[in-house]
């Protein structure tokens, strides 16, 4: 360990301390220092100018208490959490586990189901609005229904959602079928012998073995639905019953108001929930590590 | 969007055994089923293009889901000139090659000192450059925001001369948040080199950068490959960064100038599917010219090698 560093020359050390350096400085300016500064933020009613006055818990207490779109986006993120969860991921799941069996034309079909994974969020979004569009739209031409889809605050959440599903069952599947391939075939096959059926041997002895890849996907998904934003704010700017945790921390900065305090408040709540999963993955990740 | 870990092995390469032979009518039934949810994957897309080819008061007349009367390319020259989408193509590229060519060489070479080198305290710098990644960003982006308005740059860097609404500011951001995620998988790849040849090197008396440039990186190769695919259309892709940190409307990058084709009182869809055809066009020619590289990219570290 250390004594390897002897090997190395005055020279060699000091380009080790320039380029270590530099991402170090880049790292915590840019991520860790503003990440910790929303933080302490938090606590203040800084509104961007003046002085910084602090008010303690009182953004946490105005947050609950009487901003109305708030509980809003906490519903909106925890269905677009349960949503992914419950019913992308295990698509996604279930169309690698189908494409793992070496069908003819399975190149074409995994094309089609990750194609959307390299759009922009945003063009997601334009796309979503041709076909749920109240008027114009494929939706209700094809369903002889005239609902506003995006315009009802009951169900648009809903139809969004199915948009962001679209993007994500790819990623999952890709993923997915990447551990699949991974898995021993001699593991299958001595289920097979021992007479467990495809399903059996799927649940008991493959999916098991999966667990790595699980985490991974269970990061994405709760990742993935904690920065939903782009899509909501490609279609009406995160109001009207699209409200999302996301979209109210950047309001408070473009918005009309800038109250930086209180927009820092909630990405604050924000970090607490993703670090509990970021801490969750990156045990897993690093436990095989040296 | 962005995670994971080490092995970068595409599973396409194998060649495929002859399919096992199941049951006929039920095979038959997996291709429907499969063909079924391609094409309803597609659809969306397909619409978008379909849209895009029509004026605007046949779909006002009959609907996105209709017959054409008349099919016409308009709608893509008004996109490009009217639009000026060459100009914010341009500024597209005045961000991501510099935050690409940036992310990879600085992540490859925090790699080289975490996996080659053996720095003290290589763990936590993993640990906390890759944690980096995963976080939202809307936790920092208020800070952030501020933080850039502060910081005064000379003019012939930034017209705006401060940090915020500047090419440099966006390049910037993109390398902090993105370099995490590619110093941990470029890491995990160095350690499968054999490191026999580096230590040759260094009984040569190769420094250190040497081995790490004429040694190491060539053969990373592969993996810088897959990254640059990934983060390519991720950098490209961005919108909250340029929204947020932006507000020269001239300087935006082009997936967020598609909201100028929004008129203020009149939207024109057919318009905006022709607009968003376009931007999403390079990310899709990007993916079939680097297909077998984009996979790699998403799936690395997804399994562990």
């Amino acid at each position: 360990m250390t004594v390897k560093t002897r090997r190395y020359s005055a020279r060699d050390v000091t380009v080790l301390v320039i380029g270590v350096g530099v991402a170090v400085i880049v790292n915590v300016g840019l991520i860790w220092g503003p990440t910790l500064a929303s933080v302490a933020l938090s606590a203040t009613d800084w509104n961007g100018f003046g002085p910084i006055e602090w008010i303690g818990g009182r953004n946490y207490s105005d947050l609950a208490g009487e901003y109305p779109p708030f509980w809003s986006a906490v519903r909106n993120n925890i269905l677009w959490l349960v949503f992914l969860g419950l019913v992308a991921t295990p698509f996604g799941l279930f169309c690698a586990v189908l494409l793992d069996r070496r069908l003819r034309g399975s190149r074409f079909y995994q094309s089609a189901l990750y194609m959307p994974v390299v759009l922009s969020l945003a063009v997601v979004g334009f796309i979503a609005q041709l076909v749920y569009s109240h008027d114009y739209g494929v939706l209700n031409a094809v369903t002889g229904l005239s609902a506003d889809w995006l315009g009802d605050r009951s169900i648009n959440i809903w139809v969004v959602m199915v948009a962001a599903a679209w993007r994500h069952v790819g990623y999952v599947m890709i993923i997915y079928l990447a551990g699949l391939k991974a898995v021993d075939p001699a593991l299958k096959e001595a289920a097979a012998i021992d007479g467990a059926n495809e399903r059996q041997a799927f649940f008991r002895v493959v999916f098991p073995t999966l667990r790595p890849v699980n985490v991974i996907v269970l990061v994405i998904t709760v990742i993935e639905a904690l920065r939903a934003f782009d899509i909501v704010y490609a279609i009406n700017k995160g109001r009207n019953g699209l409200e999302l945790l996301s979209v109210l921390v950047t309001e408070n900065i473009v918005g009309e108001a800038s109250r930086i305090g209180f927009g820092s408040a909630i990405a604050v709540i924000l970090l607490v929930i993703s670090l509990g999963f970021i801490v969750t993955y990156l045990s897993q990740l690093f436990r095989e590590e040296r | 969007m962005t995670l994971t870990a080490p092995v970068g092995t595409s599973p396409e390469r194998e060649a495929a055994p002859p399919p096992r032979r199941g049951a006929r009518p039920l095979r038959w039934l997996l291709h429907a089923f499969l063909a079924v949810v391609a094409l309803g994957w597609l659809m969306p897309l397909l619409l978008a293009v379909y849209a895009s080819l029509r004026p605007y008061d046949e779909t006002a007349r009959l609907g996105y889901f209709s017959l054409p009367e008349q099919l016409t390319l308009d709608y893509y020259g008004q996109a490009w000139s009217q639009a000026e989408l060459p100009r914010y193509y341009l500024n597209t590229l005045i961000i991501v090659i510099p935050a690409l060519v940036l992310t990879l060489f600085l992540a490859s070479f925090v790699a080289f000192a975490i996996a080659r080198a053996r720095i003290p305290g290589r763990k936590t710098l993993l640990i906390v450059f890759t944690a980096g990644n995963l976080l939202p960003p809307q936790v920092l982006i208020t800070p952030l925001y501020s933080l850039y308005t502060l910081i005064p740059l000379p003019a012939w860097l930034s017209d705006s001369q401060s940090l915020y609404d500047s090419y440099l500011g966006l390049i910037l951001i993109h390398v902090a948040f993105q370099f995490g995620f590619c110093v941990f998988v470029i890491a995990n790849f160095m350690r499968t080199i054999p490191e026999e040849i580096s230590e040759a090197a260094l009984v040569d008396g190769a420094s250190l950068w040497r081995r790490y440039w004429t040694l190491t990186l060539p053969l990373c190769r592969p993996v810088l490959a897959a990254l640059g695919t990934l983060q390519f259309t991720w950098m490209y892709n961005d919108f909250l960064w340029a929204l947020v940190l932006m507000v020269s409307g001239d300087k935006l990058p082009v997936t967020s100038a598609l909201n100028n084709l929004r008129g203020q009182f009149f939207t024109d869809y057919n318009l905006l599917a022709a607009g968003s055809v376009l931007v999403a066009l390079p990310t899709l020619i990007v993916f079939q010219l680097l297909h077998k590289h984009f996979v790699a990219g998403l799936t690395l570290g997804s399994t562990k090698g």
